[in-house]
């Protein structure tokens, strides 16, 4: 039986034993339909057409993993931020995990997503906004049919909430590849201001595939900035589809670092709904071995006056493959729109590479829309510059490449989390930065 | 402190170095001048070990060591210091972050601790008075949009911080006005002492008004053809470079 015979058949066996909620219910039954026609997306396909997910889909996928409650919080901290006091919403092999987790239900709602499709009092916010933002693709469909664990916030209106939360999703590689499909609804009122920071972490050898998916509605003027971290191992797959919704004058930031993994796919779409909203999209990728990573973005611009900022910064050595395919679109009644795109990437290995792909479809004539793609080396003679002042090859090499991603870097709003990124980034490159950028 | 023997090198192939001979004791200016296309330029960056010229024949040692088999950031780390020509603009790295980890790279190579941020304070506040650069400027991103003279003032700032042994100045007085030419020349010969040494590239007499060098050195078609004291430059800033042309197609 291959992978999606596996899942459509599962789906029965779910489908039989949780779900109450009618809205849910068809919400589900509709999006498995989607799926058995559609099936995983192939490199036919022209979104897909420079990743391959075939040999992903080889392995023999667990889809309801064990539970496993054996981790200690001692063992894992160093995932967390941990440094400051954030709410924190927990999960292992896609299952809550209590002790691990800080929730709250004080004035603001930061729980799980199974309560909330299952209690009444939620009901009115899953009908409003559970896959409302959500595209109705293949992969976005099969999370959504499957959708029953993930985090739950809601803030609602005129509150700012002090506490960044962090999201964690650990694989404790129980079984002998798992998959899972955590899914996320974010729903922040006017005036409200949050931030959240979302990880992916196995902690065993053995193959992980998350397709993972999250919506998120920021209403009249909220502030939505919201952090992926993506430093897996390179047995573990990601594909993540997140969809934000803004309304009018809102601001929301998605900031994607993509350090590790076997192959990591990211799907951003923006939509503005509403006039002066202000859309950012950043990334920084550093890849090597035989990585890939692959950011899809969207963003639509509907209404006049708004802005969005994509950045993204790619840095790939040895085999690594890179993909980049950045889709701005622009409505007819989307005038005064300023929107900017900048793809920049540097190859350290002649076997590395990126295919990056801008796409501008713009119907309204009062618009700025710039976009610019770059692929280039390490500069030589900055290197040498750097080397003549007894900087050795390593570190230069390191600094020139923090210089490379710090407009990236330099956006992060919270300071701990822009240190723990500088120290990853050090990691990998194995050197030691005497300062912050 | 400098002694180098029937240097050749090339650059893909090309032959622009044939046969260089030159000793620098400590506490002496020497001044290499000569024509456009001599070499003076490929000397300073075969000395500082800039990998793409290839040494084909003779030496460099540097206080007695051959240096040809050393990274440019080990040569550094003995005291080889290169003012360049034509800095390079390095977006994203302040001034001071990256004269910090250049000071603490060379204190580990020589397995000191880091400097104390409080004298690394201390240290580039003084330097930076002696060549009269303004505070703002060395949290800006290293010679990005810097004046042609903001960008020598920056590498004798440098120099400065980082006190090399042998200073090598490429053409340090191009693009300078008269009052940055004297900032910098004061900034050098401050810095100048019985210990260290100090050679001086370039077209015109006018830096070495200010510099004055012991000896100075006619460099054309990559041989050291012509060698004096001071008033060689004064010659040579007179006569043009023509006479010693023909004195060596002659």
């Amino acid at each position: 039986m291959d992978l999606k015979e596996k899942l459509v058949s599962s789906f029965l066996a779910l489908e039989n034993k949780v779900d109450i909620d009618s809205y849910v219910h068809d919400v589900r039954t509709d999006a498995i339909k989607i799926f058995e026609d559609q099936g995983f997306p192939s490199k036919k396909e022209e979104a897909w057409k420079y990743t391959s997910l075939n040999s992903i889909l080889k392995e023999d996928y667990s889809v309801f993993p064990k539970q496993e409650n054996a981790l200690e919080f001692k063992d894992i901290k160093k995932y967390f931020i941990h440094d400051i006091d954030t709410y924190k919403i927990v999960f292992i092999d896609g299952k809550y995990a209590s002790h691990l987790s800080q929730t709250t239900h004080d004035g603001i709602d930061v729980c799980l997503m199974s309560s909330a499709l299952n209690k009444p009092k939620y009901q009115l916010v899953i009908k409003n906004y559970f896959n409302k933002a959500a595209e109705k693709d293949s992969l976005t469909s099969l999370n959504t049919a499957f959708s029953c664990e993930g985090a739950y916030i809601h803030i609602p209106k005129n509150k700012i909430v002090e506490k960044p939360i962090q999201i964690l999703h650990f694989s404790t590689g129980n079984e002998s590849a798992t998959m899972l499909q955590p899914r996320n609804l974010v729903v922040v009122g006017e005036n409200s201001h949050v931030q959240i920071l979302e990880r992916h972490q196995s902690l065993a050898e053995n193959p992980v595939l998350t397709n993972s998916v999250t919506e998120i509605f920021a209403n009249k003027r909220a502030i939505v900035d919201f952090y992926k971290i993506q430093n897996d191992n390179e047995n573990a797959t990601l594909i993540d589809h997140t969809f934000v919704k803004q309304s009018r004058e809102s601001f929301a930031s998605v900031h994607t670092f993509s350090f590790g993994g076997k192959l990591i796919r990211n799907n951003l779409n923006f939509y503005q709904e509403g006039e002066r909203i202000d859309s950012t999209l950043k990334g920084i990728t550093i890849i090597g071995n035989k990585q890939h990573v692959d950011h899809n973005t969207l963003v639509h611009h509907i209404e006049p006056n708004c802005e969005s900022h994509q950045d993204y910064k790619g840095i790939f050595d040895d085999s690594s493959t890179g993909v980049f395919n950045g889709k701005v679109l622009v409505n007819k009644e989307a005038q005064k729109t300023n929107a900017f795109q900048a793809n920049n990437n540097i190859l350290i290995s002649d076997k590395a590479s990126i295919n990056t792909k801008p796409q501008l479809e713009i119907f309204a004539d009062d618009v700025k829309c710039s976009h610019g793609c770059t692929i280039g080396q390490l500069d030589e003679s900055a290197m040498f510059y750097m080397q003549s002042r007894g900087i050795p090859e390593k570190e230069a090499k390191a600094l020139l490449m923090f210089a490379f991603s710090n407009n990236v870097l330099s956006s992060v709003k919270i300071p701990e989390l822009k240190q723990r990124i500088t120290k990853i980034i050090a990691n990998k490159l194995g050197v030691n930065i005497g300062f912050d950028l | 402190m400098l002694k180098i023997n029937n240097l050749h090198a090339s650059i893909e192939d090309k032959s622009i170095l044939k046969g260089i001979n030159l000793e620098v004791k400590a506490g002496e200016v020497h001044a290499i001048m000569g024509p456009n296309g001599s070499g003076k330029s490929t000397l300073a960056s075969v000395i500082a070990g800039k990998e793409e010229y290839e040494v084909t024949d003779g030496n460099i040692l540097f206080e007695g060591e051959d240096i040809e088999e050393l990274a440019a950031e080990e040569r550094a780390h003995k005291g080889v210091f290169l003012s360049f020509q034509y800095p390079i603009e390095i977006p994203g790295v302040s001034v001071t972050n990256f004269m910090k980890t250049a000071i603490n790279e060379t204190r580990k190579a020589k397995g000191l601790e880091d400097m104390p941020a409080k004298d690394m304070l201390k240290m580039i506040r003084e330097k930076s008075e002696l060549l009269e650069i303004d505070r703002k400027f060395l949290s800006r991103s290293l010679n990005e949009g810097f004046s042609g003279g903001e960008k020598k003032r920056n590498e004798i700032f440098q120099m400065a911080m980082l006190e090399p042994k042998l200073a090598i100045l490429d053409e340090t007085d191009s693009g300078l006005d008269i009052d940055a030419l004297r900032i910098v020349a004061n900034g050098v010969n401050k810095l100048k002492s019985k210990d260290n040494a100090v050679v001086v590239i370039t077209h015109y007499q006018r830096l070495l008004d200010y510099i004055v060098p012991d000896f100075v050195h006619v460099l054309y078609n990559g041989r050291i053809v012509k060698s004096g004291g001071k008033e060689l430059a004064h010659e040579l800033e007179e006569k043009g470079y023509d006479w010693i042309k023909e004195e060596v197609n002659a």
